[in-house]
């Protein structure tokens, strides 16, 4: 599926999404005080069966993600997704250590919606202001569960739905945490991509 | 004077960005790209360039390591490190090295700023 997207838009994508995230890594940075690290490697279009495939065969805890839906010329939603093993682990990392147990516990929550909401409105943000369009975005909402709870979320998904699946890697405090930044559109979303794809790389190469 | 420019950068896109840019700037100087680190470092031996704009992001090994090791084959070369991390980590390291930071998405400004730099660097060294 990833040859709905030719290769100067699929190279668009990522850099955009790379800028976002390196954005969203310097306001982490503020947060915890300390560099972040965050890459994406590998962007891909895939239908929705085969991205809850694609987690449930590299990933074998249940998940945990933060939801944020955005509108505008392109609409769908967003999802930033760990391991739930990782989930407390990032929480560790960015409030610093030193909390005991059952505050993090307390703070999961909360934190982990603020680095959705700063991954996630990073990328969304780079990615409408490169393309030229607003977007508005939900405040972020946690979901848990097994990876078909992230893809099937209400109103019911349209057939043709195409996801962006981009694996993220996470660094900050000698750990390392890997997730998964996934955007679930539909095909006129799609289409509107491309076409703001393609002005993107008129305007720009 | 007529430079040769190295850019190095995984994306094809973000190559053909600075190219525009560069040549609406300059458009006497050449230009090497490069997709690598590997590659760029073969330009290096075979010295194909004056100066270089490297994109901090990449697969292998990252732009920041990539400018140390052209620095040390090449001490006077003006060197560009672009990104969107500006982390003062980043930032700091890049100077470190003798880059000069540019941030991302690269401002037509930001980089006549470096090449006309870059130029007078080049012009007294030879001097």
């Amino acid at each position: 599926m990833t040859d709905i997207l030719n290769e100067l838009q699929l190279d668009a994508l990522t850099e955009m999404v790379n800028i976002g995230v390196n954005r969203a890594a310097s306001s982490l940075r503020e947060m915890v005080g300390e560099q972040v690290l965050l890459s994406v490697p590998k962007v891909t279009l895939v239908g929705r069966n085969e991205a809850i495939a694609i987690l449930a065969k590299s990933e074998s805890s249940n998940l945990v993600g933060v939801h944020q839906v955005f509108e505008g010329d392109v609409t769908g939603r967003a999802l930033l997704i760990f391991p739930d093993t990782k989930s407390l682990e990032l929480v560790r990392a960015v409030t610093g250590g030193e909390l005991p147990l059952e505050e993090i516990i307390e703070l999961e929550h909360e934190a982990l919606a603020e680095i959705g909401n700063i991954i996630l409105n990073g990328c969304m943000a780079t990615m409408a202001n490169m393309l030229q369009r607003n977007l508005k975005m939900s405040l972020p909402e946690i979901l848990r569960g097994e990876p078909n709870v992230f893809f099937n979320l209400a109103p019911p998904p349209e057939a043709g739905e195409v996801v962006m699946f981009l694996y993220i890697n996470f660094a900050l405090r000698n750990r390392d945490i890997r997730g998964y930044i996934a955007m679930l559109m539909d095909m006129p979303s799609i289409t509107a991509l491309q076409v703001l794809l393609d002005e993107f790389i008129e305007r720009t190469a | 004077m007529s430079y040769r420019v190295l850019v190095v950068d995984d994306s094809k896109l973000a190559r053909m960005a600075v190219a525009k840019a560069l040549t609406a700037a300059h458009p006497d100087w050449k230009r090497v790209e490069a997709a690598n680190a590997d590659e760029a470092l073969s330009f290096a031996k075979s010295d194909s360039f004056d100066l270089a704009i490297l994109d901090y992001n990449m697969p292998g090994r990252d732009g920041l390591t990539l400018a140390a090791e052209l620095i040390a084959l090449k001490p006077a070369l003006p060197l560009a490190l672009i990104s969107a991390n500006h982390q003062v980590e980043v930032v700091t390291k890049a100077r470190e090295v003798g880059a000069t930071f540019l941030q991302k998405p690269l401002t037509e400004k930001a980089l006549v700023d470096f090449l006309t730099d870059a130029a007078r660097r080049l012009a007294a060294h030879a001097a």
